[in-house]
Parts: C-alpha cells; structure tokens; sequence
C-alpha cells in the first residue's frame, strides 16, 4: 500500500489544520488583507525591531509556496484542466462531503462540549483527551484505525456487513473520515465558549422557571453561536482538506470517494503540472475560510 | 397562600438554619460576609441541594426532603442579584418574557405580563434595547421586571442594589417597596445595607458562621439594646415611632427626632429615623440651641469603640448611643443611671418608612 | 522559562541528532567515495522481492556497498526522479513510464516482462471466472490507478475487451492491491503474475485469455547524473545476467 503521498495535498488547509484550537492562521488572513503596515500599528509602542525580521521569515516561508504555485500555473489550460470531469466530480465530492461532514460536526460536536465544560472529573478529562486526539495523529494513523472499525473485519464492519451494511469503498466512509479528523475543532472551539461564559446565566434561567432543555436552547447555545460559527468554518476546512484517512479509509474511486486532495495526489504523480490548477482553486477556497473566520473575529463578536 | 417552612442543613459551606417565612411576608437577611447568607438563598433556590437532612416546604409542596430534591425551574421562584445577570443576547422585552414564556402560557397572556411589569417597573420605553445599551439603574430595572413577570410565589434577591450609586438604589428600592406592599408573595433579600431591611423587610433574619443568631421583626432586632449585630449592621441609631407633618419622628411618649426624609414617607405611618453615634451630643441639661431634637435618656453603658468611647443610653425604652472622646466622659461623668439629655442635629438624621410588619 | 529552556533545549538536540545520521549519499556526481558506498535503487512495487533479493547478491559481490532500495508505483518514482531524488537505477514497470524521463535515463534495457491476472480470496468465493466477471453484482474490485503500469495495462484490457470496470478503488501501486485483496477489503484485484505467485496460498487466481495479450515490458536504465554511475551498470549487469535472470524466471516473471 502506498503511503508516500503528500499529508495534505494543499498548502493553505494544511495551515488551518496545523494551527491550534479555534484561532486559525492569522499570517494567511493578513496577506488577503493587504499588508500590515505601521499605520494600521494598534497600540503607540512598536515591536523591537529584530521581531520584525523574524516575523518576515516566518511569513516568507508560509506564503512564498502558494505564491509559487500561482507563478507557475499554466494558464493557457487552467480553464480547460480545471473543468475537466474528473476535476468537477472530485470539487463536487469534495464540497458535498465537506458540507455533510459540518453538519454533523455540529450535530455531535456542540452537546460533546456541552457536557466536557460541565464536568471536570476525571472520567471526563480521560474521555476528553480521547477526543482531542484527531488533531494530533497522523490523519494515515486515522484511516487505518477507521479501517479496522468499520471496514470488513472491522470491529464493527464485520458485523455490519452481516446486516448488510457495507461502509468501505463509499462516500460514506468519506464523510466519516473527514467527521473523524474534523469534530475536534468544533468541540474544542465551543467547549473553550462555554467554560468562559460559565453557568450563571443557566442558573438565572433556572430560577425563572426554564427547564433544561429550554435553559439549552434558548440561552446556552444562542450565547455561544459566534463559537459555533467559528468551528464550523474550522471543521469544514479540515474536511475539505482531509486526505490520509480518506484515502486509507475510504479508498480512491472517482466520483465515488476521490475528493479533490485526492484527485490532485494522483494527478501530481502523472504529471505535476496538470495537478495545478485544482490546487490552486484548493488554495482559493481556503483563503476564503480563512478570511471568512479572521474577519468575524475582527468584526468584534466578543462572546466566545 | 402558604408559609415557607424551611430546616436548612449543609456541609459546605457549613450552614444550618431553621425558619418560618409567612406568607406574604419580606425577610432581610443579614450577617458578616461569608457568614452563608448567599448560600441560602441558593439553596432555596434550588441551584444547591443542601444536605438529606435538609427539609423546605411551601405548604404543603415539598421543595426539600430526605427523597426528594425539586429542581429549581419547578419551584416558582425568582432570584434577583447584584449584577442584573440579563440576557445579552435577548431584547429588554425578550427578557420580560422569559419567565412567562417558559411558563408555557398564551401570547396574549405573555404580552399582558410584560406589558404589565414594564410599566410598573417604569421601563416601558427601553423595550426594544439590548442590555449592552442599559446604565447599570436601567438594568436593574429590568432585572426586576424580569423576576416579577414570572409572578413567583418567593422572591430572592441578593444585595440588588449594592452596585447602584446611591440615588438610584433609593428610586430602586422604593420601586420595590410599592411592588412588595402588594404582598402577594414570599421575599427573603439579603442585603448589607440598613435602610434595605428596615425600609422593605418586616422579619429580618441574623446569620453568623451559617447558623441563625437573631430573628425577629425588623425594629425590635435593630433596636434592641441588648443586640450585637446593630454594630455590624450599619453602626447607626435607630429611633423608631410615627412620622409626623415634618419628616420628624415621634415615640409614643412624645419624643421626636427631626430629619430629613429619605425616600417617600407618609406622616401618620411607621417610620424610623437613622443616624450615626458621632451626630449625637450629651449635655448633663437641657440647654436652647439650634438643634431641634433633644431626648431625654439614661446611660446604660460606656463602651470603648476605637480611639472613642461609645455611650449607650436608653429613651423611652429605645437604644440610642453617642460617640464621644474619653475625656468627655470623664468630665461630664458619665456612668451608668445617669440621666443625659442627647441632642442629635436634622441635617444628620434621615427618615424612613417602615415595612408594615417592621 | 527554565521548563521552555529544558525543551528547546532538547528540540534542538533531537533537530542535530537527525541532521548528523547521515548516510554519506550525497556526493557531488562523478566522484569515488573513501569508506562505504551506497547505490540507490528506485524499482516497480512488483519488483519488491526478486530486487531485494539480486540487492543481496550485489552486496556480497561488491564489499562495502550497501544498496538503498525503494519500491513504489513507477509514475511515482518518475516523478521524485524528475523531481531531484537521488536514484542511481531506475527500473520501470512498463515503458511508458522510462520514456517519461527521456534523456535522464541513459540506455534503457528490457530485463523482465509481466502479464495481468486476477486474485481473489482463497477459493474464489464470489465464483469469478473471467474479466468481465469483476463487474458482477455484490463484487468489490479494485485496480491500480491508470498512471501506473498495471492500470495502464487494465486499461488496455479494458478497451481490447470492450468491459470496462466498475472499481471501487484505484490504488497507487499494485502491491497496494494486493493488500485490499489478501486483508480482504476487497473480493478481487488485478495483479501481475508476480504478485499472485509471491502471495502462494493467501490468494485464488484467475485468468483470462484478454491478459496474454498484454504485456508490460520491464526496462531498467541508470540515471543520468547521479553519483554511482558505474556501480550502477555494474547492477543493471547483474539484473540483466544469469543470476538476475534466474530470480526473474523464478518468481514469474517472462523472458524479455
């Protein structure tokens, strides 16, 4: 089995998924907003000037490959290449899965925080940890451990597969890889909301006659939605990003499960240059969540 | 309406505390910080549980006992802090109807309710702001309507107007001191401050080190001589009688004290003047001054009270101390049966109106 | 600080460490190095056991020489050869792929040639008889990615047979295949010949008449520029002689 292929096959999701927590890459938002020059400086004391140099190596060296790939695209057939019905299926697949695979995030991920910011036993804190481990194993790590779970002799796949369910091979599997590597950031993002907001808001709803279920709904999650949304971009950009646990996972057929990474690793083999200009639309479409999360947090929606 | 019977046992923080709230009745509860007064309300509340051994009753409805533990949203309570704790992502309006909403009833009874408290609590035109845009007064306001619009059977407030500069804590408890007379429910506030319970509250309830030190009616616990607490309190003199024409107070043997009202007080109620020891002078006679108010008294005792000494005498059955140097004592010598004439300038005295059982 | 101190500290040991593991490959082109040598082998998945194995026999013929093998689809290695990767001999899985990196392999030799066949879970439970039988209800096949040689040629099949599969996925090396086949995440695969009789028992193989006509020939080439030339003619001599020859014929593979 071949496992040589890139670990991300795009520069920019790469970087939203490397980042830690819900903060997200804030030296790529600054290149789509324009330099940062010494007018827009936010406070009167200016850094010492040797930060600065190392500050500029720092960038140079995440933005100089996506820059690269711009130079070097053969423009005369980008149009043509990037149209191309393998190219539609994989970004069709890929946004399809991507989007499925953000609904659930939310859909498991918010009532998961919920209960971690309640609790702090050590149960919890075990469970918790467990949970987190998406966003620091190898992503290969991760398809191979779903294999062994829902694929044929999977844990739970050998029985699946009795009652006739077949997960490998399916766009299924896709979205369960990517839920798997995504639904950390959902979780950490709103858990981090939920413990700052605390409980006294749910205590006074309490007294005023709220049931639980009410005191969730109505005060606890419209509190924290500005975390919710920010999650959400963070989960849907670490599942359109995903390839290891996809392509161990869920396998490689078009149409069928080759997302867009995938579809640019097997055109990168046949011919680098063809691979191109679908990663270049990759890295358009990162920088537009990237923007998307940076500027929401600028436009100042304090709470989480 | 039922009494609110309550045998309040905890670990931590260590609390046991035994009482019967009346219908209709307002408790204040007051003590050092730290001494639990928070905690019970949380308790009552339903927010903390309390020990199994712990038993609340309202009538005949079971809050609290050795099987049963009634979740907060289903006790019919509302509970009013310092900081108004409103929503911030709800309108004023939206916040009014929390209560009512929740309680599953009509639109158009849910409009009536918010309607209603929004215009008693004078909030009317805020309806449509955040709370983000509110001073901190409105807030509270609107945290009152809030608590009332859920028409509580006991209402708990916790020190609500200790953030409040002091002339909009005074508009605000005598807001809430209209509100109250209807006695339609049980109010149990904790506060630090004086005037709160002896303007508002007809019982007051002392905790020390989380159990019940005194417990009576308002006056009768501050006033009486043999009371540590009124120290603690507030440190101030309490004179309690009926108001007359000139925001003075007169005792039932024709002493008065004259001041200045502090918030709306109707002559012929009940009413107590409150002023510091230091604004009070002893002469061995009478003697013709500025000062209006002159009572006659007798030394109960010399205490010391810091660089001071601190004179307790009683009038007409009252406690009245007066701060004054140790030399004075000495020359004037004041020692216990000695009677004293204690003259107190209006400008220091304010008066208020009593709670009806005060 | 102290604790940030203590792990920089020690990042920057675990950084010099990697740095100073050097296997002493990177010498300029043309020149002989003292001390030991290494010849890097770039060869075709399916060429994993018969080279370790000539790789064997190069060593105890060549004191001091240590070969560096890497197996992996052919299209990818033309692509890390083209890239810069250091690979002294090439081999292909078919020619298509050698002729990729035109000038930079130097005299390209045909030493094997390889045929398609299928595989399928011991005792062929699905009851595959031909080609065209991978496309049956309730079967999971799966096939090499067709920029790789062994997709190439189930491309060809594919069109000389007018059937054209239905797989559910398509894996970068044909080794990968193998492994769906034999962990059995999948019902069947397309391998070569080679690969079937390396899995003995593991697997049930099928054949079909479309399959002979096939044939994916083997080139191998030193490339040009990197730094063993000659140790690396000497192996391309070794693959091409009777030693060589003899591992090829027993493993499978055909006569170039």
């Amino acid at each position: 089995m071949t496992v040589g292929g890139p670990r991300r096959a795009s520069g920019a999701t790469g970087n939203v998924t490397g980042a830690s927590g819900a903060t997200g890459n804030v030296t790529g938002a600054s290149r789509a907003t324009g330099n940062v020059t010494f007018r827009n400086r936010i406070s009167g004391l200016p850094a010492p000037w040797w930060v600065y140099l190392i500050a500029a190596v720092g960038v140079t060296v995440i933005v100089l490959p996506p820059l690269a790939l711009v130079l070097k695209t053969p423009w005369d057939t980008f149009i043509e290449q990037v149209t191309s019905q393998s190219s539609r299926d994989a970004l069709r697949l890929s946004l399809q899965t991507a989007a499925a695979t953000t609904v659930l995030c939310v859909l498991l991920g918010v009532p998961m925080a919920v209960v971690f910011s309640r609790h702090d036993g050590l149960l919890v804190r075990v469970i918790r940890s467990l949970v987190l481990l998406p966003l620091v194993l190898p992503p290969v790590v991760g398809g191979l451990a779903l294999l062994y779970t829902f694929g044929r002799l999977g844990i739970l796949g050998g029985p699946m597969r009795e009652a006739g369910i077949d997960i490998a091979f399916t766009t299924t599997a896709v979205i369960l890889a990517q839920t798997f590597v995504a639904l950390p950031f959902m979780v950490i993002s709103v858990e981090g909301a939920l413990r700052t907001a605390g409980t006294r808001y749910e205590d006074v709803a309490a007294t005023l006659g709220a049931s639980p279920t009410r005191v969730l709904w109505k005060v606890t999650v419209p509190l924290v939605a500005p975390s919710v949304l920010a999650g959400l971009v963070l989960s849907f950009a670490r599942a359109l990003g995903e390839f290891g646990a996809t392509i161990t996972f869920a396998g490689n057929a078009p149409g069928v499960t080759q997302t867009a990474p995938l579809a640019i690793y097997v055109a990168a083999i046949d011919d680098p240059q063809q691979a191109i200009p679908m990663s270049l639309l990759l890295v358009l479409i990162s920088l537009i969540v990237v923007v998307g999360v940076h500027s929401r947090r600028r436009r100042g929606v304090s709470r989480g | 309406m039922a009494d609110l019977v309550v045998d309040i046992q905890n670990t931590v923080p260590p609390l046991r505390i035994e009482n019967r709230f009346a219908a209709g009745s307002t408790t204040a509860v007051v003590g050092p910080n730290g001494s639990g007064k928070t905690t019970l309300l949380r308790v009552l509340a339903g927010l903390v549980p309390g020990d199994d051994d712990s038993r609340i009753a309202l009538g005949d409805q079971v809050f609290r006992d050795r099987t049963t533990v009634v979740p907060a949203y289903r006790r019919g309570v509302a509970m009013l802090s310092q900081d108004a704790g409103l929503f911030p992502h709800l309108s004023v309006r939206s916040n009014v109807a929390f209560a009512p909403s929740a309680q599953h009833l009509s639109r158009a009874e849910v409009t009536s309710r918010v309607d209603r408290w929004m215009a008693a609590t004078g909030i009317a035109e805020l309806a449509d702001r955040k709370p983000g845009q509110l001073s901190g007064g409105q807030a509270q306001r609107v945290a009152i309507a809030r608590a009332l619009a859920a028409q509580p059977r006991i209402l708990l407030l916790d020190e609500p107007f200790r953030a409040l500069d002091v002339d909009v804590a005074g508009r605000l408890r005598a807001l809430l001191r209209t509100i109250l007379a209807d006695r339609s429910r049980i109010t149990v506030m904790v506060t630090h401050d004086l005037v709160d319970a002896v303007t508002l509250a007809d019982e007051i309830l002392v905790i020390e080190s989380g159990r019940v030190a005194e417990s009576g009616p308002t006056t009768d616990v501050l006033t009486s001589p043999a009371s540590r607490f009124t120290a603690t309190l507030s440190g101030l003199n309490l004179f309690v009688g009926t108001a007359d024409e000139t925001a003075g107070v007169c005792d039932d043997a024709g002493h008065r004290v004259g001041g200045t009202a502090g918030g709306a007080v109707t002559p012929g109620e009940r009413a107590a003047a409150a002023f510091s020891p230091r604004a009070v002078a002893i002469y061995l006679h009478a003697a013709a001054g500025s000062p209006r108010t002159m009572l006659p008294g007798t030394v109960v005792d010399v205490a010391p009270r810091g660089e001071h000494a601190l004179v307790r005498c009683d009038v007409g059955g009252q406690s009245v101390a007066a701060e004054v140097t140790w030399a004075a004592v000495a020359d004037l010598a004041l020692t216990a049966g000695l009677a004293v004439e204690l003259v107190v300038k209006a400008a220091d005295v304010r008066v208020y109106g009593l709670a009806a059982g005060a | 600080m102290k604790k940030l101190g203590a792990v920089l500290a020690a990042t920057a040991l675990l950084t010099v460490a990697g740095c100073s593991s050097d296997d002493g490959d990177d010498a300029s082109p043309g020149t002989t190095q003292p001390g030991p040598v290494t010849l890097n082998v770039s060869a075709a998945a399916s060429l994993k056991n018969t080279f370790t194995a000539i790789a064997g026999e190069f060593e105890k013929q060549h004191d001091g020489v240590s070969v560096a093998l890497s197996f992996d689809g052919s299209s990818t290695l033309v692509n890390q050869i083209k890239q810069g990767a250091p690979a002294d001999v090439f081999a292909s899985a078919d020619e298509k792929n050698m002729n990729k990196l035109g000038d930079q392999a130097t005299d390209p030799k045909i030493f094997a040639t390889n045929t398609l066949v299928i595989v399928t879970a011991p005792g062929n439970p699905k009851g595959i008889a031909s080609f065209a039988d991978l496309n049956k209800e309730g079967v999971t096949t799966v096939v090499c990615q067709s920029a790789q040689p062994c997709g190439n040629a189930t491309g060809t099949v594919e069109a000389n047979t007018g059937v054209t599969i239905k797989a559910a996925s398509e894996e970068q090396s044909v080794t990968a295949v193998l492994t769906k086949v034999t962990t059995g995440q999948a019902d069947a695969g397309l391998v070569y010949v080679t690969d079937a009789k390396a899995a003995g028992d593991k697997v049930a193989t099928v054949d079909d008449p479309a399959f002979a006509d096939v044939v994916n020939k083997y080139p191998i080439a030193t490339v040009s520029g990197a730094a063993n030339d000659a140790l690396g003619k000497e192996f391309i001599e070794l693959v091409t002689g009777a030693e060589g020859q003899k591992i090829l014929g027993d493993a499978g593979f055909g006569k170039p």
